[in-house]
């Protein structure tokens, strides 16, 4: 079948070849098949920009190999197909006393795509990214072998966060978080500006192993990067109420109705969004500890409204996400700065603290902050302003997030991902013909 | 790729050495263009413009391509597309002719009919199912408002414009949900060489006004760009003038 794909962005359509594989087999018998245009796998389809989409060629859902294959529940392990979804093993997991190690801020992401961008979480600063509690996967290479990888093998580090260029993950066995109840223990503040923000989660990042913030990006003057500071525990059953006590790994999480189809362009302006970002930052606590919050609210407040991404009208958004060292704490603010007075409607940059790197060659996160914000396509001069902006990120040391990407220039993506030239090689080798290509790959060059 | 915001990366120009076409270029290898294939008839103005376009640090790779010579479209745009994906195609390549020689040389007709007709069908034609295999990018055809109504002073031309408007926007119609799409560009009068020496007709623009509204048509996903935008408007009204009228309209 043939089919229009874009990224949760809703930008650059192109068409592809759809098959929907049911079993491993009927994978492979895809990859075979596949021709010149070759073939990528895609998972829910929550990567922003084009690294989901292969335009001419053909795209393998994968979002019907659903299977869990194993299940060790004294040690927190589970083994299931890359269809799988961080939303399924919750609702599966969670009545056993086991979590997901690390959560994006939507629930709605495959196993296939957590490792494929070697997502990160809230919890970084102390868990890494998605790759580090990946033991083992099954890839299918191009020509359609299987191999089995383990972590440490070269495979296995170009794959995690290889952006689906590797080959197809067809299972992994994944190392889960013991919890003992389905709730969070918050603790949330607020901070006056960029400063005091970036003060507040230097000094006491460290207690929480969930931690994030939220700046108000339409705010000027004094209060530029003004923040809320949202960080967390899971709750352990003394801080639950009786009531709550009786089922303490309850998990249903409810959704509000889709948002409406066919909004107008231009609906968000710079107006509009500097009212809500007001009222939510008036709403915020200026400082609450211990509040209990479901796992849904404190991590993926978004799934609460399905295809809110069409909010954004006919030419979709893009979410720019950036990280730069420790240490170029200027250039963060520069930015800010700069992103504040060019004056984008976006309602809230979420700013984290990254930990360590991991060992994917391609993967994004290192030590340093990163921002995060989605943009509306058709803010005027916004491609040079971003443009401008990779330049500075480059110059610092820092680096553009793939999974997000759909826009930045083939020779900025080369300056900053050192290993992506071994990526290249490695590609080369395993894979002369270009089995295995996206847009994203045609568009830098991967 | 074309990015999110609507920018390509690579460009093909079919009438390599067109002034509308060099100023298109230019804007967009000041964006995202890298390479570039100007496909023309070899001349100094085509040398010039790849000059010119690597000069901006563009890759600019020159074809042999001869509008006229439709039977050889499928074997030169061939393999301009066997190198790589094109993400625009755009269609620069016409000729005025002389309206009065035309009507006294009926070959003299048929020569522009041959360029700005059956030379734009099979390139076009060449282009669209390259783009429709590659699943995205856009064919740009540089149409005009002298098709929207055949006028006694140049109706050579004209029709072979409303010829080829036609043609353009069926083929859109037909590589809908393929993936590639289709812009027709109806200009008013430009100053360029095509129309050097000859009056300025009302609402006269520049090769590089043309080239803004085409890259800003490729952001927004424009099915039709008029430049100036006006003449939208104004071609709306000159349609449903009566013929007894139109005639006699100093147009
Ligand atoms: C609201 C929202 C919040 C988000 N928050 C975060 C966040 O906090 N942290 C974060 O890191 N990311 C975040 N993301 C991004 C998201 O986590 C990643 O883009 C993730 O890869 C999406 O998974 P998916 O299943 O939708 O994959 P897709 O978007 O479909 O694919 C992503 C990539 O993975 C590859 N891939 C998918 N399946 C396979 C497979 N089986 N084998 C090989 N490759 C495969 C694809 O080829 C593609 O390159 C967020 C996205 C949204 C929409
Ligand atoms: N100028 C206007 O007022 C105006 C208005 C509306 C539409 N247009 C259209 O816009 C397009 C570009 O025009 P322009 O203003 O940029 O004029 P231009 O500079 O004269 O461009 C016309 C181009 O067509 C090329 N060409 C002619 N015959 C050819 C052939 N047989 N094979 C290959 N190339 C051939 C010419 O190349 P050579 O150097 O080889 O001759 C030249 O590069 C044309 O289609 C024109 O009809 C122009």
């Amino acid at each position: 079948m043939e089919g229009r794909l874009t990224g949760w962005g809703r930008t650059a359509p192109t068409t592809a070849r759809l098959s929907t594989p049911t079993t491993a087999a009927e994978a492979r018998a895809a990859v075979r098949a596949a021709d010149e245009r070759g073939l990528l796998a895609r998972g829910l389809g929550r990567s922003y920009g084009d690294a989901a989409q292969n335009a001419g060629g053909t795209v393998l859902d994968m979002t019907a190999l659903t299977r869990v294959l194993a299940l060790d529940l004294e040690r927190g392990l589970v083994t299931c197909e890359a269809g799988v979804s961080l939303d399924r093993l919750m609702r599966l997991l969670l009545p056993f006393g086991w979590f997901v190690p690390v959560t994006p801020g939507t629930r709605y992401v495959t196993v296939g795509g957590a490792i494929g961008a070697d997502i990160h979480g809230k919890n970084h600063h102390v868990s890494g990214s998605f790759g580090h509690h990946v033991t083992r996967m099954r890839l299918l290479t191009a020509g359609g072998e299987e191999v089995e990888l383990t972590r440490g093998e070269e495979l296995f580090d170009a794959t995690t966060g290889g952006m689906g260029l590797t080959g197809v993950i067809l299972d992994a066995t994944i190392e889960l978080l013991p919890v003992t109840t389905s709730l969070m223990s918050v603790d949330t503040e607020r901070a006056t500006d960029l400063d005091d923000l970036m003060q507040r989660l230097e000094s006491t990042d460290h207690r929480y192993r969930y931690s994030v913030a939220w700046i108000d990006l339409v705010a000027r003057g004094a209060a530029t990067g003004r923040a809320v500071l949202s960080r967390g525990e899971h709750a352990t059953p003394d801080l639950l109420t009786p009531r709550q006590r009786r089922d303490p790994l309850a998990f249903h999480p409810r959704s509000l109705p889709a948002a409406p189809r066919g909004i107008p362009g231009g609906l968000l302006r710079t107006g509009t969004v500097g009212a809500f970002n007001e009222l939510w930052f008036r709403k915020a606590p200026r400082e609450r500890r211990g509040q209990l919050q479901r796992i849904g609210a404190f991590f993926h407040p978004l799934d609460g409204v399905p295809e809110w991404n069409r909010v954004y009208g006919p030419s979709g958004f893009l979410q720019y996400q950036f990280v730069v060292p420790y240490g170029q704490e200027p250039v963060l603010r520069s930015i800010v700065e700069q992103l504040s007075r060019h004056g984008c409607p976006s309602f809230l940059a979420v700013l984290k603290r990254f930990g360590e790197g991991g060992p994917g060659w391609l993967s994004f996160p290192m030590p340093g902050w990163t921002l995060a914000l989605d943009l509306p396509a058709s803010v005027p001069g916004l491609g040079p302003l971003l443009d401008r902006l990779d330049e500075q990120v480059l110059a610092a040391g820092g680096r553009i997030y793939l999974a997000k990407d759909s826009r930045m220039r083939p020779r900025t993506l080369t300056a900053m991902y050192p290993r992506l030239a071994d990526f290249r090689a490695l590609r080369e080798r395993i894979d002369p013909t270009g089995a295995f290509t996206s847009d994203l790959a045609r568009r830098l060059a991967l | 790729m074309m990015n999110a915001l609507g920018d390509p990366q690579t460009l093909l120009v079919l009438g390599g050495s067109s002034e509308i076409g060099l100023a298109t270029a230019r804007r967009l290898v000041r964006s995202r263009v890298e390479t570039v294939h100007l496909a023309g008839r070899p001349s100094p103005a085509l040398d010039a413009a790849a000059a010119e376009l690597r000069g901006l640090g563009a890759q600019v790779h020159v074809h042999d391509f001869d509008a006229a010579a439709v039977d050889t479209h499928e074997t030169v745009l061939g393999k301009i597309f066997a190198e790589g994906d094109i993400d625009v195609a755009l269609l620069a390549f016409g000729v005025l002719g002389d309206q009065e020689q035309g009507e006294r040389e009926p070959m003299a007709a048929a020569a522009v009919a041959q360029v700005n007709y059956l030379g734009a069908v099979t390139s076009s034609l060449v282009c669209a199912q390259a783009l429709r295999r590659q699943g995205h990018g856009a064919l740009v055809v540089l149409s005009s408002v002298a098709g929207e109504r055949a006028r006694r002073s140049n109706f050579i031309y004209g029709s072979t414009k409303a010829g080829l408007d036609a043609f353009a926007q069926g083929l859109g119609d037909a590589l809908h949900g393929s993936g590639a799409r289709v812009m027709v560009v109806r200009p008013g009068f430009v100053r360029t060489r095509m129309t050097e020496g000859m009056p300025e007709a009302p609402l006269a623009t520049t090769a590089d006004a043309v080239a803004e509204a085409v890259v800003t048509g490729l952001r927004r996903g424009s099915e039709t760009v008029w430049v100036p935008g006006a003449l939208r408007y104004v071609m709306s009204g000159l349609r449903h003038v009566p013929r007894a009228v139109f005639r006699k309209l100093p147009v």
